[in-house]
């Protein structure tokens, strides 16, 4: 019994290295989606206590928020496209998409910083009401995320240029697609909910 | 059958011995036992505070603690228990021994389990740091707004909020680990059925951390902000809603309760078969039902607020859940009966606190279902009867199972028995203890006696039965004093375990004791339920077990390649910039610089990790 379960061409069957981390994403990105379901609840309990403050109905800019919302869209098509370079080992056009997915975030990153900054000059602020507190904490830990996604773009491809690292990169670019796709889908239920049906 | 393993020298090992190599280990072995010794000190440090709390409730007017005393030590008695002892303590089980029945080398990241490891440590020292700096937290452990939101001037909820944040980060970091574990780790064959039941329960528990803990993040990250930017998430007086915090508070808090009592029913469910000398009773029920308790226990957090005001449709439908989660529990308990009934038992040391498990947590249990009606809900409340009901459900079933778990496996991790009479006195000593410590809260409770207040006035026949509590809660601490002698007398003159010591029936009992560092010379090919058992023994044809003649031989050359992560430093310089981190976090404004330092040295940790090579080869 034992000879033949435990033959040795049985023994060598290492796990796969890239399926461990997409089953270990996959797995984090689920936690994400109670996070920021948690937020999101918080802003619908408090959405209509705007205190003394100015309201949804307001402040926000529709037309503004659509163009910045179609721009981060768009960047989960340049990272499509880089992932299927990377699948076709073109590395100089991954990295070409790898920036281009990075300056659309970068892009709307910066709409949410002007956008922000009118909230506040309308006097709306995170101490004004439980309105402001949960819209500035749930749209601003959206932000991190895209933050922390475009820092994850440059860095892989930057990595990109180092021969030693390029084996697993087709990998590092599905990883990081799979993180930058989550944090788009997010934000297709934030403008939905946050912004259109506040308004 | 001798030796199951040839003797693995330990200088081929890639983890380097002395504190440096316990520092910068990867070994989920010794990751293990750091998680398990950390839970041994927390325990030590939150059964002193319930000492303290209970000789002030010794007698009437209790003048041993002040009332500011008396808040820290309950908050954070439940606070170091819970985050600082049980979970850390189930960690440790799955550390060590979750690879090892699932026939692997490691976990799926070991370098990970490493940080989740650190970022734990540094998480309990910052809480316990607490109390050298201007009081511990006092808000209790589950930080009702407002108490743990207004009063901002003084940091301690500060030190509560950002502590659970951080031990709560370890944990989700392991439960991704864990589960990655399970689903790319297994040995050949070793199908998703065929996993141990305390596999099966790892995994729950996992998956309901996952799930669970970003919800407690979102609330003290809610309270954080309240307290240090003045946002207005549960002040009440400007539209904010506390009960908000209840909801997030105990949609984390219930699952969490499973976390904490899933690991012990594992170990109970490893331990029963093997001392009973049969199979576990309805194997597969018992996993679904882990898993339906898994589900279901999303669904019921809102009987911890029947007080609350929800209105008689939601205490109605909580009423309802909380009825039927008890259903999958109830079946557990029918399965390890069914188990141990017509078995050959032999009452060791660690079936004696499995079946002392069994009834403290029916106890529990029972006294749970009474929870769920709401009227009674209502004059349970706050009371002493509470606290009878979760400490015969944490301590009674949490640890006692874990208790279990301990002396059965202690001779696999030490290579050494614990010794069986003194294993008899300390169970003996604790399960009276402990009964007399919190079968008469159930008493105090029903008569009135509300939780968190430091003393109670004579003439309310509060007397007799605190007494009795305080002098049972002593009796618990004899006989831990009696297990540590225990361990150390085993330390210096211990029994050899050899590599089998209980005729187990899962695959760490055909390793050596001590497991060598790479835990299987051949990866196993899994070929049944209970897999080592059937190697050793095949069925009869009337059905009795009968010894393989001759039995089988696991001396074979180790594998050549064995793939072993290196130690690295990045963990730890991760977690202590973390530490940094939220020490300055504490102190906002100025404090931010220490925190900026302090996220600059995780960066630096993070980043060296990300450029360090994976493995390196071993043999």
């Amino acid at each position: 019994m034992t000879a033949e379960t435990l033959a040795p061409e049985t023994q060598d069957e290492h796990p796969d290295m890239n399926d461990m981390r997409k089953i270990a994403m996959w797995a984090f990105l689920g936690s994400e989606c109670l996070f920021f379901g948690s937020l999101i609840t918080t802003f619908l309990v408090y959405r209509t206590r705007v205190g003394e403050g100015p309201s949804a109905s307001e402040l926000f800019d529709i037309p503004f928020t659509s163009v910045s919302s179609f721009i981060l869209l768009m960047s989960s098509l340049t990272m499509v496209l880089a992932h299927h370079s990377a699948t076709r080992k073109d590395w100089r056009q991954m990295r070409v998409w790898l920036v281009a997915t990075a300056l659309l975030g970068m892009v709307f990153l910066a709409g949410q910083v002007f956008e922000f900054t009118e909230f506040v000059h309308e006097g709306l602020t995170v101490t004004t009401s439980p309105f402001g507190s949960s819209f500035f904490v749930l749209t601003g830990f959206h932000g991190a995320h895209v933050a922390i996604g475009v820092l994850l773009l440059l860095t892989t491809a930057f990595h990109s240029y180092s021969g030693r690292l390029r084996q697993g990169e087709g990998m590092n670019v599905e990883m990081v697609g799979l993180y930058w796709h989550f944090v788009d889908i997010v934000w297709i239920v934030i403008f939905t909910v946050v912004y259109l049906l506040q308004v | 059958m001798t030796t199951l393993n040839p003797e693995v020298t330990r200088t081929d090992s890639p983890t380097r011995g002395g504190l440096w190599g316990w520092i910068t280990t990867t070994d989920h072995k010794k990751i293990g036992i750091l998680y398990g010794g950390s839970a041994i000190v927390f325990f030590v440090v939150g059964g002193i505070e319930a000492l303290l709390i209970r000789v002030q409730l010794a007698v009437p007017n209790g003048e041993f603690l002040s009332a500011d005393a008396y808040n820290q030590m309950f908050t954070m008695h439940a606070t170091t228990m819970v985050f600082l002892v049980v979970m850390p303590a189930a960690a440790a089980f799955t550390n060590y021994f979750l690879p090892i029945l699932l026939g692997a080398r490691d976990v799926a990241f070991p370098r990970l389990n490493a940080l989740s490891y650190w970022v734990f440590f540094f998480g309990g020292l910052f809480l316990t740091v607490s109390f050298f700096v201007g009081g511990a937290p006092d808000g209790g452990w589950f930080g009702y707004a407002p108490l743990s939101t207004q009063v901002t001037e003084v940091v301690r909820m500060d030190y509560w909020a950002l502590g659970l944040q951080i031990v709560g980060l370890a944990s989700l970091l392991a439960s991704v680990n864990f589960i990655t574990t399970v689903f790319a780790m297994r040995a050949p064959g070793m199908t998703l059925m065929r996993m141990p039941v305390f596999a099966w329960m790892a995994l729950v528990v996992n998956f309901l951390l996952l799930f669970s803990l970003p919800i407690i993040t979102v609330g003290l990250i809610q309270v954080f902000l309240d307290r240090n930017l003045g946002t207005l998430f549960f002040d009440a007086a400007n539209g904010g809603d506390p009960i908000l915090w209840q909801h997030l508070f105990w949609l984390f808090g219930h699952p969490e309760v499973y976390v904490l009592i899933l690991p012990a029913m594992g170990i109970v469910s490893e331990v029963l078969p093997t001392f009973s000398k049969k199979p576990l009773f309805g194997r597969s029920f018992v996993i679904f039902s882990g898993i339906a308790i898994g589900f279901m226990g999303f669904g019921v957090w809102a009987h911890h607020m029947f007080t609350a005001g929800l209105g008689p449709v939601a205490e109605a439908a909580f009423a309802l859940t909380t009825m039927f989660i008890a259903v999958p529990t109830g079946v557990k308990i029918f399965n390890w009966l069914g188990t141990v009934w017509g078995g050959s038992i032999r009452l060791a040391t660690p079936m004696l606190f499995s079946l002392g498990f069994i009834a403290m947590f029916v106890i529990g249990g029972l006294s749970g279902v009474t929870h769920s009606v709401a009227p009674a809900d209502w004059q349970q409340h706050d009371t002493y009867y509470v606290v009878a009901h979760f400490h015969y459900v944490l301590f009674g079933g949490a640890v006692l199972g874990l208790l279990a778990g301990l002396y059965y496996w202690w001779p696999k991790i030490t290579g050494k028995l614990l010794h069986e009479g003194l294993g008899k006195i300390h169970f003996w000593l604790i399960l009276i203890g402990f009964n007399l410590t919190f079968a008469p809260m159930h008493i105090l409770g029903l008569n009135g006696m509300p939780r968190r207040t430091y003393r109670y006035p004579e003439g309310l026949g509060f007397e007799f039965w605190n007494f009795l509590a305080t002098f049972g809660s002593f009796l618990i601490a004899v006989s831990m004093l009696v297990f540590f002698w225990n361990m150390y007398r085993t330390w210096r003159k211990g029994e050899v375990a050899g590599p089998d010591p209980w005729d187990g029936r899962t695959l760490e009992w055909s390793i050596s004791s001590p497991p060598p560092v790479h835990n299987f010379d051949r990866i196993p090919v899994v070929e049944h339920e209970d897999d080592f058992w059937h190697r050793k023994y095949t069925i009869a044809e009337d059905g009795t077990a009968v010894a393989v003649d001759p039995p089988p031989s696991f001396d074979f050359e180790p594998d050549e390649n064995i793939h072993l992560p290196s130690p690295s430093f990045y963990p730890v310089l991760a977690g202590a910039g973390l530490f940094v981190t939220v020490m300055g976090l504490v102190y906002v404004p100025w404090g931010l610089i220490a925190a900026g330092a302090g996220a600059v040295i995780t960066m630096w940790g993070l980043f060296g990790w990300s450029m360090e090579p994976l493995t390196r080869e071993e043999h």
